[in-house]
């Protein structure tokens, strides 16, 4: 019996531990992007352009990129995703055709985002001539984001009440009419909360950029669909390998970092927190 | 009038889901597309199980093995790291936490699965790595240690809040059984709870190794990028994610170096769409859904 | 005998293989409350919304046989479904008012429909509140969220919110059974108001309710229609000896 109880204070004391294991690592890790993305971090770092090579001044047009491009592929990729979720919950026939779309949605869900920088880069810039653009760029994320925006919207559709679907077809509306009346706007803080979710992911991803749209350096702001882009993530990256002087560039990659992260954070909070107070509020 | 519209809304849904499905079957075409003309000029096997990596040399050779298994290296070693601690955080947060914690716990998990993974990997570089460059005495610390610390913690999220999914959906009738019978509370945890959840951990374990797989800034600005068969936990390594990333920008559209990245990406989409596909369809049990 | 308002001959309908309405054949008057009663699975509810065509929305289902809707063909090819739909108003088992305001429930039928002005719209929903009883309750916050209203009210609100279509035929599908007595009795009472007006078809499990407030009476027993009569005569001399037997409590 004491054995027992002795292995059952063990293993509380185990899982405990493996918790409390991954606690100070992220702490750690937060602690190190604030304390020095803090010391770089102003108002002129955010609001100028990077100076002397990269050894000094902001990150204004990377900013500028990164809003740009998340942007771009998020109104591609919305009415897409909204109109394709629509589809799979309301008209759904046949039936292997939509066992053949989930395998697709799945299957881009999975896919390295490596991948589709590859994809996008043979398709978009080599074939289509874009060039390395924010148009390529903004195409190649949106087909990323492509599945995340699919899968919460249809998830949100679903959570509507049958009740609802019903009600209004026996008054005599149509599939359309439900769909847009009923369904879309009971279903719209859900699916809002997808979307600033797949902002999130879209904001922080370097690899699909790194041959479509980003450029490691650019003073000015670009000027139309078809000029390269500076963007946070690909910035650090190239602070990180390309760069010649570390001792000014490695303290400007933690400041970018840090607004990345912030700016990630903030954005998948708001997400969060709109969902869980719809959670709270929900009547039906 | 009134049924055009609605035909025309029915159609605009139809052409978006079709639009889906032809945007992955685009990215099978691509990347085979491009990838398969390899192998008319260097053999499949050859490929596959040998191991010079040398697509620049008057006389290119494309032998994957040493990428594959540099890729295979980081990724079970970044397993080792986020098995247990995810596994044991999502038994912890499920089974022991109390109802305030388990509360705070998924959103925390989700915000942490959304950092960019370019931060994390400076973190690794500017932070880590001299570290543990400093502890085991090493030329450098960019090396297969460091890549999985760093990738290990990176999925702790993934498997840690699916595996907390699985656990949480097992009955309570299946924990209360088992504690009626006398066994302790860890007792019911691991010959009650975790078996009629396991499908769903091993889903978890299979989703954070598709993660780990297919991570390309981590592994390109950790893992040294020699194209060597590693030796040691302290070797360099050059998985395939960050060999497409490295020389992607060297190579001219349509020639052999070209066709080699992509015959790359081939290996890795298969890699990861097996994984997914036995993922879902094997321990998700969503494929029919 | 003046010709009834809906009749259906010969209806025979399947959900996949499983054979769920056999052979029936119902008259229902104009301006009557005709009771669809039995036990629970026996089809009364499918039977109900054969008249509305809803059951078009289960997949596998075949429908064979007529229903006529005033001398018109409802599952006829060229049938436009919304319109009957528009037509047979249905109100259904649990309270289902839309996420929205009030007034807005109460519209939805008119606005999808398109062609009436606002103030044209807002007088019929005045009329359509009043005509369910509800006008005085709610006429301060229309703008307030349906979710908000208590459970007869919001039953309420879906009778109203179908009357606003004007329909010929009002479908109650166990219009009572989520609701406390009190509520049951108002809608009811209701009932007897509105049969002026409208064809009143009712589903119910509960037999002192089809006592109390039908005309017909239609006795379903595993998918066919047993008995149909007046309810004054099927509750006091049966004719089958199942009526006989659900009425006074044998089964169901």
């Amino acid at each position: 019996m004491n054995r027992r109880k002795t292995w059952n204070a063990l293993g509380t004391g185990i899982l405990s531990a493996t918790l409390l294991a991954t606690f100070p690592f992220l702490l750690i890790f937060l602690a190190q992007m604030f304390y020095k993305g803090f010391a770089v971090l102003s108002p002129e770092f955010l609001l100028s352009a990077p100076r002397e090579a990269m050894t000094a001044g902001g990150i204004f047009p990377a900013l500028i990129g990164t809003f740009l491009l998340t942007a771009l592929s998020i109104l591609i990729a919305l009415p897409l995703g909204i109109l394709t979720a629509i589809w799979m919950n309301n008209y759904g026939k046949p039936v292997w055709l939509i066992r053949i779309l989930r395998i697709a949605i799945n299957t881009l869900a999975g896919t390295p985002s490596i991948i589709f920088g590859l994809f996008g880069m043979a398709a978009f810039v080599n074939i289509m001539g874009l060039d390395v653009s924010l148009l390529a760029g903004g195409l190649t994320l949106a087909i990323l984001a492509l599945p995340v925006i699919i899968n919460n919207t249809e998830e949100a559709l679903r959570t509507v009440p049958a009740d609802f679907r019903d009600a209004s077809l026996a008054l005599g509306a149509t599939t359309r009419q439900t769909i847009s009346r009923v369904l879309l706007p009971t279903a719209l803080p859900n699916i809002l909360t997808g979307a600033i979710i797949s902002v999130g992911r879209v904001a922080g991803e370097t690899a699909p950029i790194m041959f479509t749209a980003a450029t490691f350096y650019s003073r000015r702001l670009p000027g139309s669909l078809s000029d390269e882009v500076m963007a946070l993530p690909y910035h650090i990256y190239a602070l990180m390998t390309e760069g010649t002087h570390p001792d000014e560039q490695v303290p400007i990659a933690y400041g970018t970092a840090l607004v990345l992260l912030l700016l990630v954070l903030l954005v998948s909070a708001v997400a969060i927190f709109i969902r869980y107070s719809i959670r709270r509020k929900r009547q039906w | 009038m009134n049924s055009f519209k609605e035909r025309l809304f029915k159609a605009a849904a139809y052409t978006a889901s079709l639009f889906t499905i032809a945007v992955l079957l685009s990215i099978i075409a691509g990347l085979f597309g491009e990838g398969l003309p390899l192998f008319k000029s260097f053999s499949p096997g050859k490929f596959l199980f040998t191991n010079d990596w040398y697509p620049t040399h008057a006389e290119p050779s494309f032998g994957a093995l040493t990428l594959i298994i540099g890729s295979l290296a980081v990724t079970l070693g970044a397993l080792v790291i986020a098995i247990p601690l995810g596994l044991g955080s999502a038994i912890f947060i499920s089974e022991l936490a109390g109802s305030r914690m388990k509360e705070a716990a998924k959103p925390v998990i989700e915000l942490l699965a959304g950092i960019p993974s370019v931060v994390y990997g400076l973190f690794g570089m500017a932070f880590l790595a001299p570290l543990i460059r400093q502890w085991f005495k090493l030329d450098t610390g960019l090396n297969i240690f460091t890549t999985s610390i760093i990738l290990g913690v990176m999925i702790v999220p993934i498997i840690c809040s699916m595996s907390e999914d699985a656990l949480s959906s097992v009955p309570k009738s299946i924990r209360e059984a088992s504690l009626a019978l006398g066994a302790t509370r860890v007792e019911s945890i691991f010959r009650a709870v975790i078996p009629a959840a396991k499908s769903g951990i091993i889903g978890s374990i299979l989703l954070g190794f598709g993660r780990a797989v297919g991570e390309t800034m981590v592994v390109l600005m950790l893992a040294g990028g020699a194209a060597k068969m590693p030796t040691s936990i302290f070797s360099s390594a050059r998985p395939l994610t960050s060999t497409i990333a490295a020389e992607m920008g060297e190579t001219v559209m349509g020639d052999l170096h070209y066709q080699s990245l992509f015959a790359l990406a081939i290996l890795l989409f298969l890699l990861t769409f097996v994984t997914n596909l036995v993922t879902e369809l094997v321990f998700l049990r969503r494929g029919n859904q | 005998m003046v010709t009834p308002q809906i009749q259906t001959s010969q209806l025979n309908l399947w959900f996949g293989k499983n054979h769920v309405l056999h052979d029936v054949s119902i008259p229902i008057h104009a301006h009557q409350v005709t009771a669809m009663i039995g036990p629970s699975g026996c089809g009364k509810s499918t039977l109900l919304r054969c008249f509305n065509r809803m059951n078009d929305l289960i997949p596998d289902t075949r429908i064979e046989g007529q229903v006529t809707l005033g001398g018109m063909d409802i599952y006829a090819p060229k049938t436009d479904v919304t319109s009957i739909r528009a037509r047979v108003g249905m109100v259904f088992q649990k309270p289902n008012p839309f996420p929205k305001s009030i007034f807005n429930n109460v519209a939805f039928g008119l606005q999808i429909k398109g062609g009436l002005t606002k103030p044209k719209i807002q007088e019929r929903v005045e009329e359509s509140l009043k005509a369910a009883w509800l006008w005085d309750e709610v006429k301060d916050r229309l703008k307030s969220s349906a979710m908000a209203l208590s459970g007869g009210q919001q039953q309420r609100l879906c009778i109203a919110r179908a009357l606003a279509n004007r329909p010929d035929v009002l479908l109650l599908d166990e219009p009572t059974s989520a609701l406390d007595p009190q509520s049951t009795a108002k809608i009811e009472e209701l009932c007897l108001e509105l049969k002026k007006s409208v064809t009143i078809l009712i589903v119910t499990h509960n037999v002192a309710q089809a006592g109390r407030i039908s005309d017909h009476t239609a006795f379903m027993y595993l998918g066919e229609l047993v008995e149909f009569d007046r309810t004054d005569k099927m509750f006091t001399v049966p004719a089958d000896k199942r009526t006989e037997a659900y009425l006074t409590g044998v089964f169901g």
